[in-house]
């Protein structure tokens, strides 16, 4: 890991790959909820970074040393972090591309889809957008050359290694292979956002 | 109540913002001058970061069906009660039938108008701010909207005036370099130092774009997206900055060359397009 300075209120952190920024972000959520992180106010998990901010009473020094005091053990906690099943119907307008990049038939595109088990990576986009991964590596597709101007709400997607769902209906460049119902965005919940980084995610198959 | 008679080239209600929710892809979002509206606030005696209104150049009419004391603080923009003129960074008091007038700023771009009392409004994840990237919170103000004024919390301070330095001519902005500052070349990083560059009209809530020289990188390959804070300075392929403000995206792809300082950042939310713009190039944090 190495730390960058992001202002002087924000220190970026870098891991070597995606597993290690998620156990970093759960280390320090865990260690947030224990106060270990005074003046900490955000933590951003991204693809290979982690952002903490911090307000005035916090420093970069102190946020570091807090940092260092911590113990970033990889892999999961299959224990804490809640599952979330995302029902697919899997009739997406790009389902063909992905089955041609893939060299697999529709049928088996979808058939690994709804066989794999998921973790959210980290979200962003937009509020309740989530960069989902863990899926069948043969499913790795490059985003569309040309992004769409409209992406319907509910669209669930692929680019590179990961699987994302559209909360709400805006432009895309994610390869579509279905769409759900589930409620991804939802003020009136506690969190709003149905993903938040950790969280274990199953897409089950519903019959079109 | 307030009704909104004409809701200006863009007013929204703004607080203190949502802080805390980034790694929900929620960003923080609230007033872009934070100083300002806690100023505006302070003067009418209510929490710092009670819900107000931030006008864009002004703008701005409404009228009271009941009595309400008011300040603005931020761009000095000419404020009118019936027709009268009244200071900016003052408490006014407007009584019920009276019209409010909040004018286009000499300098400047955003204007907050506090009341008493604050915005009786419905909070989205504990904020009144409407934030236009993420679009939470209120809808912008429309004409014939109405207002609900919300109760005092505290009394009225015993001031009658907050003295605040001048908006400059030539905006001058401390920022330091990173975190990604070595993905451009040393030349660039020298430029952006030196450079004048100018405000463009393209800039908004998100970010001010910057005409300029543009900066070139050494390190062409794409940068995964990683967190970003407000005041980064974000080069796009096109070599010219954007400085980040309060609605800025949670997450961004393109490198950071520079951040500009937490104090200066009020600065750069009230730059006007055509404006002169520098930065001063302080050595690295860590």
């Amino acid at each position: 890991m190495r730390t960058l300075a992001a202002g002087h209120r924000g220190l970026l952190v870098e891991c070597d790959d995606l597993p290690e920024v998620m156990a970093l972000h759960r280390t320090l959520q865990e260690a947030r909820a224990r106060d270990a992180l005074p003046g900490v106010v955000d933590l951003v998990p991204a693809a290979r970074t982690v952002l903490i901010t911090f307000d005035d009473t916090a420093s970069h020094g102190r946020v570091a040393e807090a940092l260092a005091a911590l113990d970033v053990r990889p892999g999961d906690d299959d224990r804490t972090d809640h599952e979330v099943e995302v029902s697919v119907t899997y009739d997406g307008d790009d389902l063909d591309e992905v089955a041609r990049l893939s060299g697999l038939s529709v049928d088996e595109v979808v058939r690994r889809h709804s066989a794999a088990t998921y973790r959210v990576a980290f979200t962003g986009f937009a509020p309740g957008f989530a960069y989902i991964v863990g899926g069948d590596d043969a499913l790795v597709v490059p985003r569309r050359a040309t992004p769409r101007t409209r992406v319907p709400r509910g669209s669930v997607a692929l680019a590179g290694e990961f699987t994302g769902i559209y909360p709400r209906e805006g432009p895309g460049g994610w390869q579509l292979i279905g769409r759900t119902e589930a409620p991804l965005w939802d003020l009136d919940r506690e969190p709003p956002a149905l993903l938040a980084p950790g969280t274990r995610v199953r897409f089950t198959r519903l019959d079109p | 109540m307030i009704e909104v008679l004409r809701a200006g080239p863009l007013t929204t209600l703004q607080d203190l913002g949502r802080p805390g929710l980034a790694h929900l892809g929620v960003g923080r979002s609230g007033a872009v001058d934070r100083p300002s509206l806690r100023l505006a606030n302070r003067l009418v005696g209510n929490a710092e970061g009670a819900p107000a209104l931030e006008t864009t150049f002004g703008g701005l009419v409404l009228s009271f069906t009941e009595a309400a004391t008011v300040a603005v603080a931020g761009a000095p923009a000419p404020l009118c009660v019936d027709g009268r003129a009244h200071a900016s960074c003052t408490p006014v008091t407007v009584r019920a039938g009276q019209v409010l007038e909040l004018g286009m700023p000499a300098r400047g771009v955003r204007t907050y108008l506090a009341l008493r009392g604050g915005v009786a409004c419905e909070l989205v994840l504990g904020s009144a701010a409407t934030d236009l990237l993420s679009r939470l919170g209120p809808a912008p103000l429309r004409d014939g909207d109405t207002v609900a004024l919300g109760r005092p919390a505290g009394p009225m301070p015993g001031v009658d005036h907050a003295a605040v330095a001048p908006l400059p001519d030539e905006v001058v902005l401390r920022a330091v370099p990173g975190p990604r500052a070595d993905w451009f070349t040393a030349d660039s990083l020298t430029r952006l130092g030196r450079a004048a560059y100018e405000v463009t009209a393209a800039s908004d809530r998100i970010g001010l774009r910057l005409e300029g020289p543009a900066l070139t990188r050494q390190r062409t390959h794409e940068l995964p997206s990683e967190g970003m804070v407000e005041g980064a300075v974000q080069v796009p392929p096109d070599g010219r900055p954007v400085i980040f403000l309060a609605d800025h995206p949670v997450t961004g792809g393109y490198p950071v060359v520079a951040v500009v300082h937490p104090d200066d950042v009020a600065l750069a939310a009230q730059a006007r397009p055509g404006q002169p713009l520098r930065f001063a190039l302080h050595r690295p944090l860590l």
